[in-house]
């Protein structure tokens, strides 16, 4: 009911896609496209925000923007969900523009906004009943209480729960509408590791229902293990769009082997870490002490990008 | 957060479209949950609901007897007021401050990102003020009748004065609340604010001072407001026509009374149509 194309499932993970998106000429298979910006422009006053974001998410990826605080990732987001106007530039979502869009395009997005916990006196199941009657084809709200694990304090008020408590309604609330696409700003800000990793399980089984995400984070690990594609913003521009693996070149680089050697610390560095390791295990006989490969981590990629944008 | 039951690629029948609009279902859902939030917050049934009523029994045990030249009591003349001012705290500032908290928490944010018709908000706040309107009226009025011998009308020519005086003064105050929520954008602010206005009001427009014991020029100033106009219908309503040697022009002005509230009723749309906000200033 209500719902468009479905998502094409097969081949939403495009690895090392190029920075090029959307600079001319449309992609050509954008009808496959939850998402697409170009030219994204938005000033505070004579703050220049956003100067010309170029960006695209296809159904079914789980996208991850990244940038320092002040990039413009928020203001991205909260244009493409419709809240804040944007200056200049092409903008759709869900196949509408979201500055002139109505109720039932709302109806397809899940939004989770940053640093906004629910605190009212109405109970978890409450609240999620309550949006739950303003969306055509609802979760229940059982069924996203247990999503989220706040299934102890279901009867709980909004405003007696923890601060990850909180945010997890907040999730709650953005799943309640079984959106195609949702939005997650900062999600797991105020989460414990195990919270994390139990809400990583949850987008990862939300992708395998064929959601398509599109999240903002300072967790460079969180976007690693969840992200199809990170996209980095620096100074209000897109400075890198690729998979994590990739960032910054990254796969490509020289990788560090270290080991330990007649009682001393070793270190090579070689494009061939696997040939190395084949002769250092033949001349060792079998097992090499302290053995590591090392290469170029994601924060060392994303640090080197924003440094240099700045 | 278990991720199985996401799984789930069925939709079960219970979670089909219903047949009701969306606008209903939205509002039947407000309302209930209006109400539910407004019962939870102690702090505001107090203010709202308790304090007319401290304010009914102090004032009708403190000032006894007859107003002069008539058969009527303070006490009686302070039924009428009281439920006028009553109504104007429920509608006007219980909703202005509700909308500026509901804002500054992101609770309106919120709800502008989800398909509720917008519309839905707003109802579901009338019906509110309605409900709560209501049940202060009984109140009073049974305090009224208990305590100071108020007699209930019994010519339906008076309870239909009652229900549009009730009607129009609660519309007007519901779309000023409204208006003035969407104007001030600190919760904190916000009751001082408007308090000061409502005292000041309250003491110009009938409440506890009758009429004709003010000033001509704070009568002019009252004439303006609503306040004034409601207090002075309910009087009608509730006190014999023998009161109206003691009203300002000598009659009830039922028709000067419907157009102020119904004036007041367009500008506080008017106004609620432009000022309000759903987010908070951008930055």
């Amino acid at each position: 009911m209500g719902r468009v194309a479905g998502p094409p499932i097969g081949g939403r993970r495009i690895h090392g896609l190029v920075v090029s998106a959307g600079q001319g000429a449309p992609h050509p298979g954008w009808v496959n496209q939850a998402i697409r910006v170009q030219g994204l422009r938005k000033c505070y006053g004579d703050r220049k925000v956003l100067a010309g974001v170029d960006l695209h998410v296809d159904w079914g990826e789980c996208v991850a923007l990244l940038g320092p605080n002040g990039a413009g990732k928020s203001t991205t987001i909260e244009i493409l969900e419709g809240y804040r106007r944007r200056d200049g530039g092409a903008v759709e979502v869900c196949g509408a523009d979201p500055a002139t869009a109505g109720s039932r395009w709302r109806a397809q997005l899940g939004i989770v906004l940053q640093d906004s916990r629910p605190s009212d006196e109405l109970t978890v199941t409450e609240l999620l009943r309550q949006f739950a009657s303003y969306y055509p084809e609802p979760r229940s709200p059982g069924e996203v209480i247990e999503m989220v694990g706040l299934t102890p304090h279901a009867a709980q008020r909004a405003k007696r729960l923890s601060g990850g408590q909180q945010r997890r309604l907040d999730v709650a609330l953005g799943l309640i509408g079984r959106p195609r696409l949702i939005f997650l700003d900062e999600p797991t800000t105020g989460f414990d590791p195990e919270a994390r990793r139990q809400f990583w399980d949850l987008i990862r089984s939300l992708r395998g229902d064929g959601t398509t995400v599109l999240l903002t984070t300072h967790y460079l690990d969180e976007a690693a293990a969840l992200a199809d594609r990170v996209i980095v913003l620096a100074a209000g521009r897109v400075v890198a769009d690729t998979a994590p693996a990739e960032l910054g070149g990254r796969h490509l680089a020289a990788a560090t082997v270290t080991w330990t050697e007649h009682g001393a610390p070793q270190r090579e560095t070689t494009e061939t870490p696997a040939a190395l390791i084949a002769a250092l295990s033949a001349r060792l006989g079998g097992e090499v002490p302290d053995l590591g490969v090392h290469r170029r981590s994601l924060e060392d990629a994303y640090l080197e990008l924003v440094g240099a944008a700045a | 957060m278990t991720a199985g039951t996401s799984r789930a690629p069925a939709r079960s029948p219970a979670h089909a479209p219903s047949a009701s609009s969306p606008l209903w279902r939205a509002t039947r859902a407000r309302i209930g949950d209006e109400l539910r939030m407004f019962w939870r917050e102690p702090a505001a049934v107090g203010f709202t609901l308790l304090f007319p009523i401290i304010l009914l029994v102090l004032f009708g045990s403190m000032f006894s007897g007859a107003v002069a030249g008539t058969s009527v009591s303070y006490s009686q003349v302070y039924v009428a007021g009281i439920v006028g001012s009553a109504l104007m705290s429920v509608g006007f500032m219980s909703l202005a401050i509700g909308i500026t908290v509901e804002r500054e928490a992101g609770m309106l944010k919120r709800l502008a990102g989800t398909p509720m018709p917008k519309a839905a908000y707003f109802l579901g706040k009338i019906g509110r003020v309605l409900i709560l309107g209501v049940i202060e009226v009984v109140l009073l009025c049974a305090i009224g009748v208990v305590m100071f011998d108020l007699r209930l009308p019994t010519e339906p020519g008076r309870w239909i004065t009652f229900l549009w005086v009730f009607g129009l003064g609660s519309a007007a105050a519901t779309l000023l609340g409204l208006a003035v929520g969407g104007m001030i954008s600190s919760a904190k602010a916000a009751p001082a604010i408007l308090n000061v206005p409502f005292v000041v009001l309250q003491f110009i427009s009938g409440v506890f001072v009758p009429d004709r014991m003010l000033p001509d020029s704070l009568q002019t100033i009252s004439a303006a407001f609503p306040l004034r106009w409601i207090c002075k219908g309910l009087r009608s309503v509730f006190l014999p026509d023998s009161f109206l040697t003691a009203e300002a022009s000598g009659s009830w002005q039922h028709g000067t009374m419907a157009a102020m509230l119904i004036g007041w009723c367009v500008i506080g749309a008017l106004l609620a149509t432009r000022t309000f906000r759903w987010v908070g200033r951008e930055r």
